[in-house]
């Protein structure tokens, strides 16, 4: 397994060195990405990613948070014991499925219902100019959150199982309301565990490669609308992979796949220290 | 007073529309792979070759090169994944498990399409090109955390008087291992394992440069192959409308196999023989 995880970043430093020693530093800073001309900068990606990896969380976070208490303190026994499977299922659907319906259902959705009426109000705002594609980083966000609920949700739903039943009860007791209960118990007493799920679903928003690429356009800018396409780390890598001609182009998609790599790792390792063996769904 | 109430109940009311907004996509999408599928699938579209667009044609070599490359993938990860997981139960207090034991959790977040780039340059660089081998490498790269994690957490649920008491009819340590804990543990191994088998036969990324695509049937290992997830990838972005109907056949067979196998999964696992 170490080893394993040793020839892993061996192999991506490895083959990403031509491209590490001819650019240094400025790959990271660059925003051209020019493969005719041989000039490489992985900017537009890494902020990509990190841009639509982010609002997958804004809208992704309190969703969870809301099913998790949802399905531990609201839903009668037997509505928990039917949604708790139906929602893990959404992590079990692969995604290039996801991708497909992001295409054919939620792309068109986002243009011709979305956009329309954030433009209208929101125009004001650079994140809402138009014109609206339906191929977007909002769409690609959308589709992320999407994939991390079942993750986010699951984690803090067994993170408010594990609060001691007195403690909730304590606070009722006090006269507190429901809400008053969940703030003033649950979350401080859950919010460790919280946090690691918040960085788990991150870290699978980070690293998605097939949904993301189908829906958000794939075009190398920094933009600025979130209503504009964009392009993401593992998006170009899959993309241009195959039709990389010569090694330094190679090269440097190897390097944003060693970047890639080093990011989803640190959050992956904060999440880690926070919550051990957790099962993830969809996973194991 | 007042106050207070209503915050209650619109936190309430937050809480119930989550769950709700969250069931949207997951029907959409299960409708919509129903509705545009199943009028796509026929034995033709099971047991065919891909066509060009206009005449017809299946996914049925794609059908077989799934199999083929999750068939490899098993191969090369389970029996690892279930070695090195026997490994972290049964001597969990050395420093060298505790390190694999922490590397084990966070591989399983690597980003699929790292595992892609890894077994390029192992298998594709070195050995001439796309293969099928290829593809199932990285798809045992991907695998082998999971499976460790699992086998790990079967067998640690055996408790160490059952260990003991082998351990005192004077069996050796590694009989003790296999034939008291391994089968003791063997449904908690099995069920981790189908699931995580499930989990990586709709991955699509890890393929694109290992298996690559292929549009004639399988013509050996180390050859290009196509995949389920693949094909689907590749129709769901060509320009032709017939193709898009078929990757959504593509999409409907795909995950009747990975549901299917979840739920059996499940409800076996819910029952605990």
């Amino acid at each position: 397994m170490l080893a394993l995880a040793a020839l892993l970043l061996l192999v991506l430093i490895r083959d990403s060195w031509s491209a590490i020693s001819t650019f240094g530093a400025g790959f990271l800073l660059s925003t051209e990405w020019n493969p005719v001309a041989g000039r490489f900068g992985a900017l537009p990606f890494i902020y990509g990613t990190l841009v639509s990896s982010l609002l997958a969380l804004a809208i992704g976070v309190p969703l969870s948070l809301g099913i998790a208490v949802y399905l531990t303190e609201i839903a009668s026994p037997r509505v928990r014991a039917i949604l708790t499977p139906v929602i893990e299922l959404l992590a079990a659907i692969p995604s290039v499925i996801i991708g497909l319906w992001g295409i054919f259902v939620l792309a068109p959705f986002v243009r011709e219902h979305l956009a329309e009426p954030l433009m209208e109000h929101l125009g004001f705002l650079p994140l809402f100019k138009g014109p609206a594609y339906g191929y977007s980083v909002l769409t690609a966000s959308l589709v992320l959150a999407i994939m991390i609920i079942p993750i986010i949700s699951s984690i803090s739903r067994e993170a408010i199982l594990a609060v001691p039943r007195l403690q909730k009860e304590g606070a009722l007791a006090l006269g507190a309301t429901r809400f008053e209960m969940i703030t003033s118990v649950v979350l401080p007493y859950a919010r460790g565990a919280i946090f690691g799920a918040i960085m788990l679903g991150l870290g699978r928003a980070i690293g998605e490669t097939m949904a993301v690429t189908m829906v958000i356009g794939n075009t190398p800018k920094l933009f600025t609308s979130l209503l504009h396409p964009g392009y993401t780390m593992a998006a170009v890598i899959a993309n241009e992979f195959t039709e990389a001609t010569g090694d330094l182009y190679l090269s440097a998609l190897i390097e944003i796949g060693l970047i890639l790599f080093i990011i989803s790792m640190l959050v992956n390792v904060l999440a880690r220290l926070v919550i051990r063996h957790v099962r993830v769904p969809g996973g194991a | 007073m007042l106050g207070r109430k209503l915050a209650d109940r619109l936190f309430t009311g937050f809480c119930i529309a989550s769950a709700a907004l969250a069931l949207i996509p997951l029907c959409s999408m299960l409708y919509t792979i129903i509705a545009k599928g199943v009028s796509v699938i026929s034995v033709d579209f099971l047991t065919q070759l891909p066509a060009p667009a206009g005449e017809g044609g299946g996914f049925g070599n794609a059908i077989q090169g799934s199999f083929i490359v999750v068939g490899i993938a098993s191969a090369i990860g389970i029996p690892l994944g279930v070695a090195a997981g026997m490994y972290l139960a049964e001597f969990p207090n050395t420093k060298l498990s505790r390190a694999v034991s922490f590397t084990a959790d966070v591989l399983t977040g690597v980003p699929s399409i790292i595992t892609g780039i890894f077994a390029y340059a192992l298998i594709v660089v070195n050995f001439g090109g796309f293969s099928a081998l290829a593809g199932g490498v990285a798809l045992a790269t991907m695998m082998i955390p999971f499976i460790v994690r699992t086998t790990e957490e079967a067998m640690k649920l055996v408790p160490w008087e059952l260990r003991e008491a082998s351990l005192a009819l004077g069996a050796p340590r590694w009989r003790t291992t296999l034939q008291v804990v391994l089968s003791t543990a063997r449904f908690g191994i099995i069920t981790g394992t189908l699931l995580t088998v499930a989990r990586i036969a709709g991955e699509t990324a890890p393929l694109l440069f290992t298996a690559f695509s292929n549009r004639f049937w399988f013509e050996g290992l180390m050859q290009p192959v196509a995949t389920l997830p693949v094909m689907i990838y590749t129709y769901a972005i060509s320009p032709f409308d017939e193709w898009h109907a078929q990757a959504w056949g593509g999409a409907l067979v795909l995950v009747l196999m990975i549901l299917t196998l979840n739920i059996l999964v499940r409800l076996a696992a819910g029952r605990r023989w």
